[in-house]
């Protein structure tokens, strides 16, 4: 039986998806070593503690709500340190993170602090007398590593998308935590939070990828595949390195190597050759579709269905078919 | 302005990767090595922060590994860097927090100003290298820089999040690690080569820490079945759909 603390990740003060991603891993980490408590930190500004009851619905036993105007932007020196003081003077046998760029900068201040190491980005968790197991990808995600991280506590990282979140209703108990430092007087403040993209869904939340490669042409022909988005309903629009690099989308938009790490149930790419850096975010993929004009496009080796054509004459026709296809459903 | 650039060197991914007998390794032989992508332009951020702020300090590379990451090493310093410490170990441990010790032990009493790492290694993908150190050397810390100013002892960066930047002020001595998008490497220039032949490179012994995390297996992820392709154009549209709907179930 061991304890977890895990860290509920906010961004413009609302909780993400990932954040009940983690505390469903968190829950079955507990079950896993025999049915232990899941402590969920939320911190943020002023209200905060009113997103605590959503914590528990996903399973945790108890939120410790950290509220102050300190951290209604992320403070990752306050946050490190106060998480360090709650490690230290409770029981807790895991602390858990998302592997999201917040959880990537605080979960190894958390464990340097610690004097311990960390276990990133894990696809799988198993618990094997007292480590903590878990598949990590390696080799820019052509090598699975099955890591073995054992500590007082065992701090580990789990990728977005690998844990689906399930309710497993707890009743709501939240305490009230207060930071060890100022949080004010942090050294690095973060002055602003420039969101992208609107109401739009996030890449790392959308069911369908639509993603545009240089095959476009030109960032006038991406309606092509926000049209195709839109037929979906659930989609997302990402993007190759050579677009982004062109500045016909953001460069928040990057799939692979260098760009965000995909998961979707549906990807389709559009005018995408298929570089292994490209293949790196999205290989893991469900079900991959793509569209090129050229029959021996590396992209073709990886996707499920392919249709070896004109993206121009292609998408419209595939866009029609789709929203007839939802009508009919 | 004096600045440091802890570099690493990988494995060249356009390879298909062999496991090694023991399961718990790739095989090594017939890879090919370079300087991580993210670490070049952690190299860039430092040559262009010298650059813009008189040219006066030095550009100092770091890399812990075996004798051969010497060749990386000198590869910085053709690019401009001007000397280099090779942290020497023939087994790299799989434990970002042993190498962050190694690191973190040469970088102490180093008085520099901007300490430049990488977001991430592509090999061990573990992304925890610079935080870690920052917090063994109590330095200010901006992880995933996308966009980056310095001037008079302080600094104003943009962390590349999913889908959202944010603003981020900071004091100096910081540590940054440098994400795609804030520049593109400088090749290095016949001149350049010839002169990093002759600057300083230092090579002493990595003080690794304990390992925490170790590896009890190595795997290929299972290959993907072969795709079809259904037609030539719009004309295979119908099929498409048809099948995204019965086989994938995904429409
Ligand atoms: C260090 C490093 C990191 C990188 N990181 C990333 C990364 O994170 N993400 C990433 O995506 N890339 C990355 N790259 C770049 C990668 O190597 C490729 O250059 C890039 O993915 C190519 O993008 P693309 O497929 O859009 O363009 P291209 O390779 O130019 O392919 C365009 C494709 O469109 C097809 N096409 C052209 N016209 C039509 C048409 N009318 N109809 C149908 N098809 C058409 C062509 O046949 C071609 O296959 C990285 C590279 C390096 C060196
Ligand atoms: N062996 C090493 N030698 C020098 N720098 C390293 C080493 N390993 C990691 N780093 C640095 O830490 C960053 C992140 O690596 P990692 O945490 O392994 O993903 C890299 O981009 C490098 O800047």
């Amino acid at each position: 039986m061991a304890n977890v603390l895990v860290f509920a990740e906010v961004r413009g003060g609302e909780l993400r998806k990932v954040a009940f991603e983690a505390v469903t891993a968190a829950r079955s980490l507990a079950e896993l070593s025999g049915g232990g408590q899941v402590h969920a930190v939320l911190a943020g500004g002023a209200g905060i503690g009113g997103k605590a009851e959503l914590l528990a619905r996903y399973g945790a036993d108890s939120v410790l709500v950290l509220e102050h105007d300190g951290f209604a932007q992320y403070n990752p020196e306050a946050l490190a340190a106060t998480l360090v003081q709650h490690l230290q003077g409770a029981t807790y046998a895991y602390a858990l993170f998302s592997a999201t760029a917040q959880g990537r900068d605080l979960s190894p201040r958390v464990a340097a602090k610690m004097g311990v190491g960390l276990a990133a980005d894990l696809t799988g968790l198993a618990v094997d007398g007292n480590a903590v197991v878990g598949q990590h990808f390696t080799m820019n995600g052509k090598v699975i590593a099955t890591l073995a991280i054992t500590g007082a506590p065992a701090i580990v990282s789990v990728r977005p998308a690998a844990f689906q979140p399930a309710e497993n209703a707890r009743p709501l108990a939240a305490a009230a935590i207060t930071s060890v430092v100022d949080p004010l007087a942090s050294r690095v403040k973060v002055v602003a939070l420039k969101q992208g993209g609107g109401d739009k869904i996030d890449l790392n939340d959308a069911p369908v990828i639509i993603a545009g490669g240089r095959g476009l042409k030109s960032p006038a022909n991406f309606q092509l595949c926000e049209d195709l988005a839109d037929a979906f309903g659930n989609a997302a629009v990402g993007a190759t390195r050579a677009v982004t690099d062109e500045g016909w989308r953001p460069h928040s938009d990057q799939i692979g190597q260098t760009g965000r790490n995909v998961s979707p149930t549906l990807y389709v790419a559009v005018g995408i050759s298929g570089a292994i850096q490209h293949l790196a975010g999205m290989r893991t993929s469900k079900t991959i579709v793509a569209i090129n004009k050229d029959k021996d496009a590396p992209i073709f080796k990886i996707a499920d269905y392919g249709i070896v054509g004109d993206v121009m004459e292609v998408m419209p026709a595939f866009t029609a078919a789709v929203k007839q296809a939802r009508s009919q459903g | 302005m004096k600045i440091a650039v802890c570099i690493k060197r990988v494995p060249v991914m356009e390879v298909k990767f062999v496991i090694a007998a023991d399961g718990t390794r790739v095989e090594e032989s017939g890879l090919k090595y370079d300087v991580n992508d993210f670490d070049l332009w952690a190299i860039e951020a430092g040559l262009q922060l010298r650059e813009k702020n008189g040219n006066t300090g030095e550009v100092v590379v770091i890399s812990l590994g075996p004798d051969t990451a010497q060749e990386q090493i000198r590869k910085a310093l053709a690019m401009g860097a001007d000397r280099g410490v090779l942290l020497k170990t023939d087994a790299m441990p799989t434990d970002g927090f042993a190498v962050a010790q190694a690191l973190a032990a040469e970088l102490r009493d180093g008085g520099y100003d901007v300490v430049l790492f990488g977001r991430i290694a592509i090999d061990s993908m573990n992304q925890m290298t610079g935080p870690m150190v920052a917090e063994l050397l109590d330095l200010p810390c901006v992880t995933n820089v996308c966009k980056l100013e310095v001037a008079n002892g302080a600094g104003r960066a943009e962390r590349q999040l999913e889908g959202a930047n944010e603003v981020v002020e900071f004091p100096l001595p910081a540590l940054l690690t440098i994400d795609d998008g804030l520049n593109k490497e400088r090749l290095p220039s016949l001149k350049g080569i010839m002169a990093a032949k002759k600057k300083p490179l230092d090579v002493k012994p990595a003080q690794l820490g304990a390992a925490h995390v170790t590896v009890r297996k190595m795997e290929l992820p299972p290959e993907r079945a072969a795709g079809r392709i259904l037609g030539d154009s719009a004309a295979a549209v119908p099929e498409l759909v048809r099948l995204l709907q019965t086989e994938a179930k995904v429409l």
